[in-house]
């Protein structure tokens, strides 16, 4: 298990623009609700009910299986997503917990707030 | 969602007077009806999306709602039912899948409001319920998309025949990309479907037509995501196809990408209100904005302490009709009445 020193779970995110910042993250919260409560720029339309697919992020290669697969309703609603690739998640279906510590994504092209 | 009670929208391009304009049939809209009605004031209700029921429909149909009072639980589609049924009475008109883009003062004094297919609408009162904004298709982040907008890459299909003989390019997995990929291989030069995976979440019965269509060489279909656009003056000429096995590039005279749909401010930004970072800044007596007889309930407003849930909404609503009321009928009284004692509410109720 990666955690730091201090049990905190850290979420590392690197914005479209390759802005790179390290969130605290809370047991039981949805990535995307991490990282639109530190402002960065995340349009999570609907909210987290997989719906929007404007939570869509790029998971880093290291961090892929160790992540639930999706749901067919998460790769579904990943049809409405651009420049999909192999590591693309909703960001909104991905439960932050201790084993996830460290977890890194990147924003995708239209994720961006209007 | 087939047992909806059924709303018939009016044909575009009429003009039509009456009390008040609803801008946005989401639930505060719509409850706008009943809040409104009661006071016997008419209503239209103007909305982007082809029915009614704003996010709630578009957004979570089958998701519950656990905070509106008194229902302990009910979907989004179930809260647009049950408000359709108890405004039903009031028959106030609707204007669905049309964009109202302007919104002017009269000579005489009232407001016009016009839709994009044409239809005006005037009255003394106009309200803004446009929520998070009106739905539009989501645009592909692709560099340049927009210098071929409305000539070479459309996000709907309003006209048939403009696409014939063309080489067309569909992306997309959903109902909308598999509808017109069917309706329009006959008359297309040459059709492709683009999609990213080998499945798809369109209705299966499509999905069987599109892959017929496929085996018999009448159209095709890539498993893949669309690249650059190359082309000049906004004509395309060919796209830059993205594979697992590598790029390549195809002759594509259009290209229609159908990634559902998102919220944008849109139009209302013109209306010439105030705006605060993309809200309508309103009072929090009557929800009037910065122009006198407009109005700005629901998700769209802010004030002090707002909290964008349904239940602000529908208190903004009972609220602004009051001021709706003093201003369509000045010199008339208004009483406040329970509708579990006035026979003259019941009366307009239709439970009389
Ligand atoms: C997943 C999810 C779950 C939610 N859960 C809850 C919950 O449990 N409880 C709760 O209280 N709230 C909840 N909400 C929030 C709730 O849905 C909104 O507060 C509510 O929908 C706002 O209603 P509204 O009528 O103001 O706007 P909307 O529902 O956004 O409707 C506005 C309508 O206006 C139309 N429109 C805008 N501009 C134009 C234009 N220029 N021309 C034509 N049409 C236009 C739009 O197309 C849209 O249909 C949830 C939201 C989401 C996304
Ligand atoms: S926030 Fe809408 S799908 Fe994740």
């Amino acid at each position: 298990m990666s955690q730091t020193d201090d049990n905190k779970i850290i979420l590392k995110v690197t914005t479209q623009s390759g802005e790179k910042h390290e969130l605290i993250a809370l047991d039981g919260w949805r990535a995307m609700e991490v990282i639109r409560d530190y402002g960065l720029p995340i349009k999570a339309e609907c909210g987290g009910a997989c719906s929007c697919a404007t939570c869509h992020v790029y998971v880093d290669a290291k961090w892929q299986d160790k992540l639930f697969p999706p749901t067919e309703e998460e790769e579904d609603m990943l049809d409405e997503a651009f420049e999909v690739q192999e590591n693309s998640r909703l960001s909104c279906q991905i439960l932050m917990s201790e084993a996830l510590s460290g977890l890194s994504v990147t924003l995708a092209p239209g994720s961006e707030p209007e | 969602m087939s047992n909806s009670p059924s709303v018939i929208s009016q044909n575009p391009g009429e003009h039509h007077e009456t009390d008040v304009i609803i801008v946005g049939a989401g639930p505060v809209g719509l409850f706008a009806v009943f809040e409104l009605g009661l006071l016997d004031l008419k209503c239209h209700l103007v909305d982007i999306l082809d029915r009614p029921g704003g996010q709630c429909a578009e957004l979570y149909p089958e998701k519950p709602i656990y905070d509106i009072p008194g229902s302990p639980l009910v979907s989004g589609q179930g809260l647009t039912d049950n408000l359709l049924a108890q405004i039903k009475p009031f028959g106030a008109k609707y204007h669905l899948a049309e964009m109202a883009t302007a919104l002017e003062k009269t000579d005489a004094g009232k407001w016009r409001l016009t839709t994009d297919l044409g239809t005006t609408i005037e009255a003394p009162v106009v309200v803004i319920a446009a929520g998070g904004g009106s739905f539009q298709p989501k645009k592909p982040p692709i560099p340049d998309i927009a210098k071929y907008e409305g000539s070479s890459v459309f996000y709907a299909v309003r006209e048939m025949e403009q696409f014939r003989g063309k080489n067309i390019l569909i992306a997309g997995g959903g109902d909308s990309a598999l509808d017109w990929a069917l309706n329009l291989h006959d008359i297309a030069g040459s059709l492709a479907l683009i999609h990213r995976r080998p499945d798809f979440r369109a209705a299966p019965d499509s999905v069987n037509k599109m892959r017929e269509l496929v085996t018999t060489g009448k159209m095709e279909l890539i498993v893949g995501q669309v690249g650059q656009l190359h082309g000049d003056d906004g004509q395309l000429s060919s796209v830059t196809i993205k594979t697992k096995e590598g790029e390549f590039s195809r002759d594509v005279d259009c290209l229609l990408p159908f990634f559902g749909l998102t919220m944008k401010l849109g139009p209302v930004a013109e209306f010439g209100l105030n705006l605060h970072e993309n809200l309508i800044p309103v009072d929090t007596e009557k929800f009037e904005t910065s122009e006198p007889s407009v109005f700005a309930i629901g998700d769209i407003n802010s004030y002090p302490g707002k909290l964008k849930l349904i239940l602000s909404g529908f208190h903004e609503a009972a609220l602004m009709s009051q001021q709706a009321f003093r201003i369509c009928r000045p010199d008339e009284k208004l009483r406040f009445q329970y509708t579990t004692s006035s026979t003259n509410l019941q009366k307009k109720l239709g439970v009389r």
